[in-house]
């Protein structure tokens, strides 16, 4: 008899009308939060900060519209539109004001902002100059960090602009005691204190901020109660009546107090992870191990007879929904780099406890079930693979992935568990690991993980060894010698690794800066009052108030700078074919295909500026003859770039199951992370490195010249550990033999491998159970993660075409599926062109 | 232990990983150059003759065909070993057509019985039985073409008459570990009921044999045959729809064999 019940279990006709209204409207900017904050921050001036903070939160939720959907069983939004966003003037604002006329036309992710809203948010922007996170960063750092973030070498912008996010609360404990239960904890150290300490004050003000945060919450919650029962009156559908009825009884008892019923375990987690998102707009609040903390309620429900599998299924499946009805706005570059109105909201199943034993149970079942009902990006659904893994489960999640959803991510316990441990987690907590947005494991309700924390881009620091250190002109970085004076190919390399190493310092000062600006201006005392230890200790999670701490900045084009290396040791220093500076002319002329129209745009449009502001007026003749001339220029030593381009084309490449080459990358990749290792953050914890790029390899890409492994200028680099667009050609064992040659353990923040599969390599049972041997293979070998895009390349390009007819088609972006046809049209390419494996 | 088969050298074409069609799990498959046989929709025509030569790609010439040994094959086989063990998959011998080369499938399937991985051959067993005799012990699963039970037919769209692959087949079915029939459907050639229930019924009077894969005719190696300058005879014939072929499954089925469609 199998242990688990694998079947898909009937959706309800309730959920595609949810879904249906979730898109009915464009996603809009909503004020009233911003507003609401304000207010209390005028009120509060000369308070301490966690306690304004507080008193802000408390304003917001006592005031903040509220609105229950429409067929909604389970309820609560921020906003009274769906799919849409409130504004969090304190993190940043001017980019906003810069943007206001141009959201609702831009391509990634475009929302509606109504002329009232402009105004009213221009009222509230008055107030927040100079008292945001991001100035106070920006005054904290190095004007060489500013520098090189300017010249987009790393990027810190999301929490240079944004909350931090990225972290797993203790949901568990909500719906174990309630926020009752937090408030007594709270109340009982406060009368604890010892005031011999000279942390006693600080303890205290912290205290009352949770405790008042935590009153919030409830009274937030019994507006919802009394909001059911009054529609509930008004309601003449008998059956709606009914569900009001249910939704106010339940909105009365939690999240104030501990959930009795699986129905009560969805509402109170819903609350809380709505506000979460409501306290700071940080995104990545990640539900984690929603099968393990909603299994008991399920378990008992059940066993009693209280709930059928459909009803609990309809439940889930109405969360997965609300997963789906909240976004954040973003700037015009982040909202690229994040494409997809993506929340990162990532939920894993399946795995191990704490004691080493498997904890796959129904509920893992009921989470995919809910993903194949749904079918929309959030959750971010993942799944933990280890060796006791259950194969049904696997095949499940394989049915999944065969949608083309890019749904589940699979992380390996076997990798991420010893990596967690080198990172100081005990083993108990390790092994209860979830994921935070892409790929970042932590363990919950412990950790402030700052995963997220800057974007490196590899490919930069090559480009400043070629210039010595100069950057449009400008001397950004240290100087590591005259390329034409390098004998051997470890001068090179070491010239790349002290580059590399040199802005990695840069970075840091960066991330440090943000991170204090966080603690002295936004300390979040909602989100405090569940991650252990910030009660016991007295400060919040922002203050360093969490067991782990840690700051995980990502690097990304690996195997562009594996190629890149590696090509140069055997065509310059082994074989002699050209010289160095050979190959900086040929990178300047992007390999003699000149410049791109997008460049020569911007070339020509200057000098005509220029002459324009000289009083000189140009003609039509001779702006075609100023861009011939230009094009003449780039192009003009086409032939020896075309020679240098052809040999490196003919140089073996990362992601064939090639040793030398595989090898050579693991080295590659520790230029990168192993320096990171020695940094401290101001929470006491460390730094450590992950290894993928969101989707910022397509933006970031844009910022980029061409670099010696034949990638041209302005196009995306590779996204996270996979090979380069293109170039793994034989097949997909192949690719992923040579990404698990990486070093996945010391990348413990997490690496990203990204394959695009054709529908007909997964067809039937055998080629589902083929696709698990190659993820199970993979595992083997000590990859840490593994997701699949499955659709044609015709589906894609018609998409692209035709979007009115794909608005549901989803992809894999990064770590995390979107909508295809809210993608800019370049990342669009870039998903279209990563080589698609095919079964043969 | 003499390790000399090890350096047996023979002619290969091509090497595909991740196959999930040709026996069980993930394979790698090694095609071997040459074949006794020209069936009019082979498709790979690249395959058939033994002579390395050139073929147009996208209007790229390529060499077809390289001269190995066992044991460097085997250094490509074994990158996918793990895949083998997690999905029960291994190695498929096909071509062309390994019985040209004797010696060197033997020894390259010897090799990977050494190496503990698993072994098919996908084979038309048009030789003589002593060739085929020698690869038995070292070979899990032999996938072995019936095409067609007229010996007539047989020759007109294959150069070759069917008696000797027919009485083969018997003997292999006697001592192969495991024999699966394989019939590629062929509009005009073998796809009425008829024809594939008389491939079936004598499916059904060899030893051990339950299992029989219907192949349904495709064109993707049409182009090929362009590509090397030589004519596509069965240009222009329909595929088979699934409805047919369907059919077809269930005429295998009645007389008591299981049937799976594709490899």
């Amino acid at each position: 008899m199998a242990r688990f019940f694998t079947e898909d279990i009937a959706k309800s006709p309730r959920i595609e009308k949810l879904k249906d209204n979730l898109f009915a409207k464009k996603p809009e900017v909503e004020v009233e939060r911003a507003v609401l904050l304000t207010e209390s921050y005028k009120n509060t001036e000369g308070m301490p900060m966690i306690t304004r903070r507080a008193k802000a939160f408390r304003n917001i939720l006592e005031n903040l519209p509220i609105t229950i959907r429409e067929h909604e069983l389970v309820v609560g939004s921020a906003t009274k539109s769906s799919r849409s966003c409130q504004i969090f003037p304190e993190f940043s604002f001017s980019w906003i004001e810069d943007e206001f006329d141009t959201l609702e036309t831009r391509s990634a992710d475009p929302f509606v902002l109504s002329e009232e809203s402009k105004k009213a948010l221009g009222e509230v922007f008055k107030y927040w100059k100079g008292k945001t996170t991001s100035e106070l960063a920006t005054s904290y750092m190095k004007p060489e960090t500013i520098d090189a973030i300017s010249h987009n070498v790393f990027t810190p912008g999301n929490y240079f602009y944004n909350g931090i996010g990225h972290v797993t609360a203790d949901y568990g404990k909500v719906l174990e005691i309630g926020f009752d239960g937090i408030i007594k904890q709270a109340k009982a150290e406060r009368a604890a204190i010892d005031e011999t300490k000279g942390n006693a004050t600080e303890k205290r003000v912290f205290l009352d901020a949770v405790i008042e945060s935590c009153e919030a919450v409830i009274t937030f919650a019994q507006r919802y109660s009394r909001l059911a029962y009054e529609m509930a009156d008004k309601c003449t559908d008998a059956v709606r009546r009914e569900e009001l009825k249910t939704i106010g009884k339940i909105c009365s008892r939690v999240p104030q107090f501990g959930a009795e019923s699986f129905y009560e375990a969805c509402q109170s987690f819903w609350f809380v992870q709505l506000l979460i998102q409501t306290e700071s707009n940080g995104h990545s609040i990640s539900p984690g191990r929603f099968d393990v903390y909603m299994y008991p309620y399920f378990k008992k429900d059940f066993k009693n007879g209280k709930i059928t599998r459909e009803f609990a299924q309809e439940l889930i499946d109405c969360v997965w929904i609300k997963l789906n009805d909240f976004t954040k706005i973003r700037d015009a570059l982040s909202a690229e780099g994040f494409a997809g109105y993506s929340l990162f909201q990532n939920l894993i199943a399946g795995g191990q406890d704490k004691n080493g034993i498997d904890i796959t149970n129904d509920l893992s079942f009921m989470c995919i079930n809910a993903s194949l009902h749904t079918m929309l990006p959030q959750p971010s659904l993942s799944v933990r693979v280890w060796n006791k893994t259950p194969h049904e489960f696997l095949m499940k999640a394989g049915e999944l992935t065969r949608t083309g959803i890019g749904l589940p991510a699979y992380y390996n316990d076997e990798v991420i568990i010893p990596a967690l441990i080198s990172r100081g987690l005990t083993l108990e907590d390790a092994r209860e690991y979830n994921i935070i947005g892409c790929v970042e494991p932590q363990k919950a309700g412990k950790t402030d993980g700052w995963h997220d924390a800057a974007f490196f881009n590899m490919c930069r620091p090559l480009e400043l060894v070629f210039s010595n250190g100069v950057d449009e002109g400008k001397q950004i970085s240290i100087e590591t010698g005259d390329i034409a004076k390098m004998t051997t190919f470890d001068e090179f390399y070491d010239a790349y690794k002290a580059q590399t190493e040199y802005m990695i310092s840069l970075m840091v000062d960066a991330d440090n800066a943000i991170d204090l600006a966080h603690a002295q201006r936004c300390p979040l005392p909602f989100l405090s009052s569940m991650i252990e230890d910030c009660i016991g200790r007295g400060k919040s999670v922002q203050e360093g108030g969490a067991v782990y701490n840690f700051t995980g900045p990502q690097g990304f084009g690996v195997a562009n700078m594996a190629d890149a290396l590696f090509a140069i040791k055997k065509l310059v220093f082994e074989e002699r074919k050209f010289t160095l500076p050979e190959l900086k002319e040929a990178l300047k002329n992007n390999f003699g295909k000149g410049a791109d129209s997008k460049n020569l745009e911007e070339v020509v449009v200057g000098v005509v500026k220029g002459l324009a502001e000289k009083g000189v007026t140009v003609s039509k003749e001779q702006i075609e003859q100023i861009c011939k001339n230009i094009q003449g220029n780039t192009s003009g030593a086409g032939g020896r770039d075309a020679e240098i381009l052809k040999m490196i084309e003919g140089v073996p490449k990362f992601g064939n199951d090639i040793c030398e080459v595989d090898s050579f990358a693991r080295d590659v990749a520790y230029t990168y992370t192993k320096p990171i290792e020695k940094y401290k953050n101001p929470r006491g914890g460390i730094y450590h490195a992950g290894l993928y790029p969101v989707s910022a390899n397509v933006p970031l890409g844009a910022q980029t010249g061409a670099t010696p492994d034949g990638r041209f200028a302005k196009t995306p680099v590779a996204d996270g550990v996979s090979p380069a667009a293109g170039r793994d050609v034989n097949g997909p064992t192949a690719a992923a033999n040579s990404v698990a040659k990486l070093d996945h353990f010391i990348a413990s923040n997490g690496t990203l491998f990204n394959m695009k599969f054709h529908p007909s390599a997964l067809k039937g049972t055998s080629g589902l159970e083929s696709f698990v041997a190659l993820i199970r293979g993979y595992f083997d070998q000590k990859g840490s993660h593994m997701q699949f895009n499955v659709v044609s390349r015709e589906t894609l390009q018609d998409a692209q075409k035709n979007p009115e007819k794909y608005k549901g088609l989803v992809v894999r972006v990064a770590g995390y599926s979107a909508l295809f046809t809210t993608l800019s049209k370049s990342l669009q390419d870039d998903i279209i062109n990563r080589t698609e494996q095919k079964g043969f | 232990m003499n390790n000399d088969y090890l350096n047996t050298k023979g002619r290969i074409f091509d090497i595909q990983r991740f196959s999930v069609h040709d026996g069980p799990g993930v394979r790698t498959i090694i095609f071997l150059k040459g074949c006794f046989l020209r069936c009019k929709w082979c498709c790979n025509p690249e395959s058939q003759n033994f002579d390395i030569e050139t073929m147009t790609i996208d209007g790229k010439e390529k060499v077809i065909g390289r001269d190995v040994t066992v044991s460097e094959i085997m250094e490509e086989i074994e990158k996918d070993r793990i895949y083998y063990r997690r999905s029960g998959g291994g190695v498929t011998l096909s071509g062309g057509e390994s019985l040209r080369q004797p010696e060197f499938a033997a020894a390259l399937l010897r090799a990977c019985k050494e190496k503990g991985i698993n072994t098919a051959l996908e084979s038309t067993g048009c030789a003589s039985f002593e060739k085929i005799e020698k690869l038995l012990p070292y070979l899990d699963l032999y996938l072995m073409d019936i095409k067609h039970t007229n010996s007539e037919k047989h020759r007109q769209f294959t150069t070759q008459p069917n008696e000797l692959i027919l009485e083969n087949a018997k003997k292999i079915a006697e001592k192969a570990n495991q024999l699966i029939i394989r019939v590629p459907v062929i509009p005009t050639f073998n796809d009425t009921e008829a024809e594939i229930r008389d491939i079936a019924r004598f499916a059904k009077t060899l030893k051990n044999v339950d299992e029989l894969h219907l192949l349904p005719y495709h064109r993707l190696g049409e182009d090929k045959y362009e590509g090397l300058g030589r004519n596509y005879e069965m240009h222009g014939i329909d595929l088979i729809s699934d409805e047919h072929i369907q059919k077809l499954k269930a005429v295998v089925e009645a007389e008591g064999l299981k049937c799976q469609i594709g490899g």
